[in-house]
């Protein structure tokens, strides 16, 4: 990138990604905003440190997840090592895909759920769960990316990844069950399933 | 446990790698192995793709907040006051 002024337009085509990914960091619009206006800040000011040729996608969001664990989650008030209760590995598709196989065309997975209903499953993740699942589900990263955002081993990566999923599966199957979806006594030991 | 286990890999292995499949973090080799099973495997294979709707699902819902025109503002406005200040 030659100067400044193209890396910034460059740049700039991720703010929606930027900000989206800042509000489920976040949980709240003013925090975000701030948030994705200091990502941008900094990597103007050390762009002549990004090296051309490399993904400026991942590096504006290694950015953005550095200065949110750096700056943002003192703020936050939480424990810096949340744990998650113990669920069964399969959790949601043991109580939901049934469910799936006799639906009609239009109601899939995506129907089933509002917009809300997934950000608020993702947002309840102690925060060490849902950065590791906001990174690889919603912004595709990989393990090897992750760990690099977040500094820790890949191995962590992968059992916070599945731990997480397996909390926010949880949460999306308490959704489908207080809307009636699926009967709360529905015993998933009797669907038919592997093991 | 069920029956089915053949030279392609059994059941639970295959949902053993279930999220490194789809997270696209297995080896080619690892990968063609799982293709196998799941080509004959209808359980797993309705296993693979509920678990694949529900991420594609996850991430379209997850990356859709409008951004307020006033951050838009905002950056510009920093990049525009930082080359103006150097």
């Amino acid at each position: 990138m030659a100067d400044r002024a193209e890396f910034a337009a460059e740049a700039m085509q991720y703010a929606g990604q930027l900000y989206s990914a800042a509000l489920r960091m976040t949980r709240n619009r003013a925090d975000a905003e701030d948030l994705v206006q200091e990502t941008y800040l900094r990597a103007y000011r050390s762009f002549n440190t990004f090296d051309e040729g490399t993904n400026l996608r991942a590096w504006l969001f290694r950015i953005l997840t550095n200065t949110f664990i750096n700056s943002y989650r003192a703020k936050q008030r939480r424990p810096v090592e949340d744990e998650l209760g113990d669920i069964e590995d399969l959790y949601m598709y043991k109580r939901l895909g049934n469910l799936d196989a006799s639906r009609s065309a239009e109601d899939t997975l995506f129907e089933m759920f509002t917009d809300d209903e997934v950000k608020q499953a993702l947002e309840e993740l102690p925060e060490n769960f849902r950065l590791p699942v906001l990174l690889a589900d919603v912004e595709d990263f990989s393990y090897k990316e992750i760990a690099e955002m977040m500094d820790i081993p890949i191995g962590t990566v992968m059992s916070r990844l599945h731990r997480g999923r397996k909390a926010m599966q949880k949460k999306l199957t308490d959704f489908a069950t207080e809307r009636g979806l699926i009967s709360r006594s529905a015993d998933a030991e009797e669907q038919h399933i592997h093991g | 446990m069920r029956k089915n286990s053949t030279f392609m890999g059994d059941c639970n292995e295959t949902l053993r790698e279930l999220e490194q499949f789809l997270d696209h973090e297995l080896s080619d080799e690892t990968r063609e192995v799982i293709h196998a099973h799941l080509g004959g495997c209808d359980d797993c294979l309705e296993a693979f793709d509920f678990h694949a709707e529900l991420k594609m699902v996850i991430a379209a819902k997850c990356r859709n907040d409008e951004v307020p025109p006033e951050l838009l503002a905002r950056i510009r406005q920093c990049f525009g006051e930082d080359a103006a200040g150097s």
